[in-house]
């Protein structure tokens, strides 16, 4: 196609731009919604790790920290304080044997934290956060050079639906412990606690935050050419459309909760807080 | 001097990027000629992205009893039988193909339950019958056009004006052009030309025509030596915005109506069912009950008054804020949201709503809209040959608004987007056998023509101190607004000729500031010769016909009259001395099974 | 009966407004105010209007419809990529000139006016429609679901401000070869979604234009004015359709086998 461009002598390089100096003009706070973010996340960071390293004080019976599920060392209910007798409850797996001394919650976060980071939405904004990659829309980037997500080690979020899937694992055993957080400490049922709503809070929210996943979408139903030969997968991938329209928010709810959720039960589990409520 | 201007050479060159200009460049190319089209605007931009409704052809995808005579009757009926009846007929016949064609390079139409395009209800046709997309063909149609044509790998010569047509004796041998952002000169040189430069709503003040609309097509062909074909038809699309001032003119789709919609007075009234003409009266309905009943059942009930044709809803709207029974902003109210459920209407008008939101912080599915008559299309045009676009100059061609006959005396909503692919289609097969026959005895350009047309050109920057284009533009406006819009006066007429022509003598002394480079002040310089030309030419013509028809209301001949205006044409055409000429022209009547088809309530 | 704010006789009395528009060439320009009336109803493509009309005839500016259909008057406003066509007054702050500036990712022609044939040159690399062997003549079936993905991407207007956003060629003119950008991923999308379509362009949209590139900070998303989730709903489907072909070891296997 013949563009204008080629009646002006201009060669074949391109053309100067407007010769305008500022890095953006844009007058709002648009550094505002980064600088939450990066505050946000970053709190999450430290608490999750000092969390999962702290390797005690994450099992309160019917109560198990979400960082800590499922219990993979043997004798993880020795992590309370206050309580001793023999875990009911929670699903023992003990895999690991009591010669296990590191946390287990290293093992276990591995999944969720991967989801998360290489979930679109988080991409986005540690992109923008962290990377400054853009701050913001129409602020320029402090980068000489940019090559997006083509090579290693970025080219690696192309995996998110495995981590998707392995969050769903994790969605079914955190479901399991909201399930029998109704069981007292005798396994009996008819329980009900502070951290029965806090556990089941917490794994509605992952689900939420789960089936708005863009490879969610994608695997339901998205990748079809023609829905109505699929009328069940069409169902779906509208149920999941409406998860991922909502995805950002679930995202930051589940995050934040399933910290209060750890920091409930580590609260309880160290006799911080304690009485019939808890 | 004219040695040293960029020349290009092609089989065809096809002036106008919208529907009918890229279909035409599609069908010249595919004929084998060598094509180019040039815009005036980016790709893409062309006026045909603001048709909102869609394109009729009578596929009879819901309604199978509809067919090409039905639309060919609707058609003549609703140009009050001033069509060339030739055009009516090849388009109701050819537009389904043409739709299915644009099917089959990408488009998107909106679907029936079972999975065909799926087609709706617009003023004065019978079925529903037009294709669309939400609201948005337009944009649909434009965007398979212009994708089918990057794909052929057709030239296409962006933000490049043409100012005359160059010719050979009376042969058309090219065009000369500027490209708007050097101010550099280019000499197009083909021995066919396809004008399909769209229409005149520029001179008009509320118009929902974008800059472009300067009646370039109109001008040229008339200084090339071709005939204007009733010029006095513009129509005034009745639902304009009104409020805020800044988007006067601005369209709102007739699917309002089409969907459900209502005009209501200050009063309340629902005041179309006062309206309704004679001509119309059999296949009106006359009460709200049977209105309402119509959009569910069409085949027991009459069509709501609301659905008119254009020219008709026009004129009531007109009077009913003339009376004194108006909005507050002067027009009149359109109520769907009454009617139709909020989702419904975003679902089925998605722009309107945006629209709505956006410009005048109106939520129609919460209030009403205030609505008031817009300079919309004009019938008129170009004199051509049905079957293939020609006009009497040879070589040239027009296509779309631009051509004139198709019409009649009013365009029924949704016949111009079929009026683009099909008669695009033929002027562009018709100018590339024209190219392809002359073999070697190809017309040339003279350099003294082209030197013209640089001088002319550059004319506004050798004088200091001279008029703004840009208040001349705004006087004319006016002038054409009060004097020449919807309802017209014979002293009035006479004024605005008269102002007219003072306008044009200032124009020759416009000065503009700056240099050639992308500078809007030259290009609206230049194209106001255009417009000033073809305001001319209606007003003359508006003057001539002395009665009140279609797009053309007459306060001092209110009456049709069908027997001496009814069977003729109004030509303007360029006289030797460059002034304006008029003539009458036989209209030509259709053949008995075709004119059949018109008589009677079918 | 429609009086909401903003459409009150009151709201729209005039006053003074000031404008910083850049204005230059190639070689070089700068921010100059003008001072012109204007109210509240008006958007500020009007306002630049009047400018042209009363204090500077060869300011250039693309516009057409000025109703925010055909997407010409692109521009960054108090550096935001936005339509002045759909830029209302009354969203602004008063009392403060409003900065007016041409897209910042493309060359300059002159003033307002951008060099866009970038995009133009992208458009050409596009594989066409082609109708598939299940349907290959018009009409077609297809379903109202089926089309409506396509549908959305569709609505594009073609305003380049998605283009114009976007930091991978807006702060690297080196990655411009290899890039098409978000209006073209959408364009690619709604082909690969389009229930008749028989080409497959997914590779070709990993490994030549650039949607590798893409780290989905979704700006294209917040500027377009026609409200498309172009990041949502054409880009990550389509890093998802191209995960199916290039990175997906189960589906690759499950493919080398079902060819086997």
């Amino acid at each position: 196609m013949a563009a204008p461009t080629e009646a002006a002598p201009a060669g074949p390089q391109e053309r100067p731009r407007a010769a305008i100096e500022a890095r953006t003009l844009r007058r709002d706070q648009w550094w505002r919604a980064p600088a939450v973010s990066a505050v946000v996340i970053g709190a999450f960071v430290v608490y999750a790790t000092i969390a999962a390293l702290w390797n005690a004080d994450y099992y309160y019976e019917p109560y198990i920290s979400p960082f800590y599920s499922p219990c993979l060392v043997a004798g993880c209910h020795l992590s309370s304080e206050s309580y001793t007798h023999l875990r009911v409850n929670v699903p023992h797996l003990s895999v690991l044997g009591y010669w296990w001394v590191v946390s287990p919650a290293i093992l276990i976060l591995v999944f969720p934290l991967g989801f998360r980071l290489t979930c679109y939405y988080y991409r986005r904004t540690y992109y923008r956060s962290f990377w400054r990659s853009p701050p913001a829309c129409a602020v320029a980037e402090p980068h000489r050079r940019y090559s997006g997500e083509t090579r290693f080690p970025l080219v690696l979020q192309n995996v998110h639906r495995y981590f998707f899937y392995a969050g769903l694992v994790f969605n079914a055993i955190l479901t399991y412990d909201a399930v029998v957080a109704f069981r007292n400490h005798q396994g009996q049922w008819g329980h009900v606690g502070v951290g029965t709503f806090v556990l089941l809070i917490n794994a509605a929210l992952l689900w939420c935050y789960s089936l708005g996943c863009h490879s969610c979408r994608h695997l339901v139903g998205g990748r079809l050419k023609h829905f109505s030969r699929h009328p069940v997968r069409f169902k779906l991938w509208g149920v999941a459309s409406w998860f991922n329209a909502r995805h950002m928010q679930f995202a930051w709810a589940s995050l934040v909760w399933v910290a209060l959720t750890d920091l409930y039960v580590r609260l309880a589990a160290s006799g911080t807080i304690h009485g019939a409520w808890v | 001097m004219s040695a040293s201007h960029e020349r290009r050479s092609y089989d065809v060159v096809v002036i106008g990027a919208g529907g009918s200009g890229l279909r035409a460049a599609i069908a010249a190319h595919e004929a084998g000629a060598r094509t180019a089209v040039v815009c005036k605007s980016l790709l893409g931009k062309a006026h045909t992205v603001m048709a909102e409704g869609g394109i009729a052809a009578a596929m009879g995808n819901l309604y199978p009893e509809d067919n090409w005579k039905v639309h060919f009757r609707d058609t003549m009926r609703g140009g009050k039988l001033l069509n060339h009846w030739r055009m009516a007929e090849l388009h109701a016949k050819e537009a389904p193909e043409r739709v299915w064609e644009l099917e089959s390079w990408g488009a998107l139409f909106d679907r029936t339950a079972d999975g065909l395009i799926s087609q709706r209800d617009f003023g004065g046709h019978r079925y529903a019958r037009l294709a669309h997309v939400g609201d948005r063909t337009g944009l649909e149609m434009i965007r398979t056009l212009q994708q089918r044509t990057v794909s052929l790998g057709i030239d296409v010569l962006m933000e490049c004006t043409v100012t005359d047509l160059l010719r050979d004796g009376d042969r058309i041998a090219g065009a000369f052009a500027y490209w708007r952002e050097s101010g550099r000169f280019v000499v197009l040189e083909a021995p066919a030309v396809v004008l399909a430069t769209g229409g005149i709503g520029k001179s008009w003040k509320v118009t929902s025509n974008s800059w472009e609309y300067t009646g370039d097509g109109h001008a040229l062909a008339l200084r090339a030596g071709a005939a204007l074909l009733n010029m006095e038809f513009v129509q005034f699309h009745p639902t304009g915005m009104v409020w805020p001032p800044s988007v006067r003119g601005i369209l709102v789709t007739e699917s309002v109506r089409g969907d459900g919609g209502v005009l209501r007075n200050s009063e309340g009234r629902r005041f179309m069912f006062d309206y309704i003409p004679e001509f119309f009266k059999a296949e009106t309905a006359d009460s709200e009950a049977e209105a309402d009943r119509w959009y569910d059942d069409k085949r027991n009930n009459r069509r709501p008054p609301e659905l008119l044709p254009r020219d008709e809803v026009a004129r009531a709207i007109n009077n009913e804020i003339k009376e004194g029974r108006g909005s507050p902003h002067g027009g009149v109210f359109l109520d769907i949201a009454s009617r139709r459920s909020p989702d419904y209407v975003r679902k089925r008008l998605p722009s309107m709503y945006h629209q709505f939101k956006e410009l005048a912080e109106v939520d129609i599915t919460a209030e009403p809209m205030e609505i008031g008559p817009t300079c919309h299309y004009v019938m008129g045009g170009v004199e051509v040959d049905p079957d293939t676009a020609a006009s009497r100059v040879p070589g040239l061609y027009a296509a779309g608004e631009v051509a004139g006959g198709m019409h009649g005396a009013n365009r029924l909503g949704g016949n111009s987007l079929g009026d683009l692919l099909v008669f695009g289609k033929r002027a562009g097969e018709a100018a590339a056998a024209h190219a392809s026959a002359l073999g070697s005895a190809r017309p040339a350009v003279a350099d003294a023509e082209v030197d013209a047309a640089a001088l002319g050109a550059l004319a506004p920057f050798d004088t200091e101190g001279g008029e703004n284009p840009y208040s001349i533009h705004h006087e004319l406006q006016e002038a054409m607004q009060d004097l020449v819009g919807i309802i017209r006066r014979e002293h009035e007429m006479q004024i605005a000729l008269k102002t007219i022509h003072d306008l044009s003598e200032r124009s020759k002394t416009v000065s503009v500031e700056g240099n050639r480079q992308y500078n809007p002040g030259w290009n609206l310089a230049l194209d106001l010769r255009n417009m000033l030309l073809v305001s001319e030419a209606v007003a003359l013509a508006a003057l001539e016909r002395k009665e009140s028809r279609g797009g053309h209301t007459r306060d001092d001949y209110p009456m049709t009259d069908h027997d001496f205006w009814g069977k003729r044409n109004v030509i303007v055409e360029q006289l030797p001395d460059g002034g304006l000429g008029i003539r009458h022209q036989p209209l030509p009547e259709p053949p008995p099974e075709l004119a059949e088809l018109l008589e009677g309530d079918h | 009966m429609s009086t909401s704010a903003g459409a009150t006789g009151e709201a729209l009395a005039p006053r003074e407004l000031t404008l910083r528009i850049w204005r230059g060439d190639a070689k070089g320009g700068g921010l100059v105010d003008y001072t012109v009336e204007a109210q509240d109803g008006e958007v500020v493509l009007d306002v630049v209007h009047r400018v042209q009309a009363t204090l500077a005839g060869d300011l250039a500016v693309r516009w057409n419809c000025k109703a925010g259909k055909c997407g010409s008057c692109s521009a960054e406003l108090d550096g935001r990529p936005r339509l002045m066509c759909l830029a209302r007054l009354s969203t602004f702050e008063r009392g403060v000139p409003i900065v007016i500036t041409p897209l910042r990712t493309f060359p300059v022609i002159r003033d307002l006016v951008t060099d866009v044939s970038f995009n133009y040159r992208k458009a050409e690399q596009v594989p066409a429609f082609q109708p598939s062997a299940d349907q290959p003549v018009a009409p077609f079936r297809m379903a109202q679901v089926d089309v409506e993905r396509s549908q959305e991407m569709r609505k594009c207007i073609e305003c380049w401000l998605c283009q114009d956003t976007c930091h991978v060629i807006r702060d690297h003119d080196d990655n411009k070869p290899a890039f098409s950008g978000p209006r073209f991923f959408a364009r690619y999308a709604e082909l690969d979604m389009h229930p008749n379509d028989g080409l497959d362009r997914r590779r070709l949209m990993q490994e030549e234009r650039g949607l590798g590139l893409c780290n989905i900070t979704k700006c294209c998303t917040e500027v377009c004015p026609e409200g498309i989730k172009i990041t949502d709903n054409a880009i990550i489907p389509m890093k998802e359709r191209v995960v199916d072909v290039c990175y997906d070891p189960v589906r690759l296997l499950r493919r080398r086998r079902a060819r086997g």
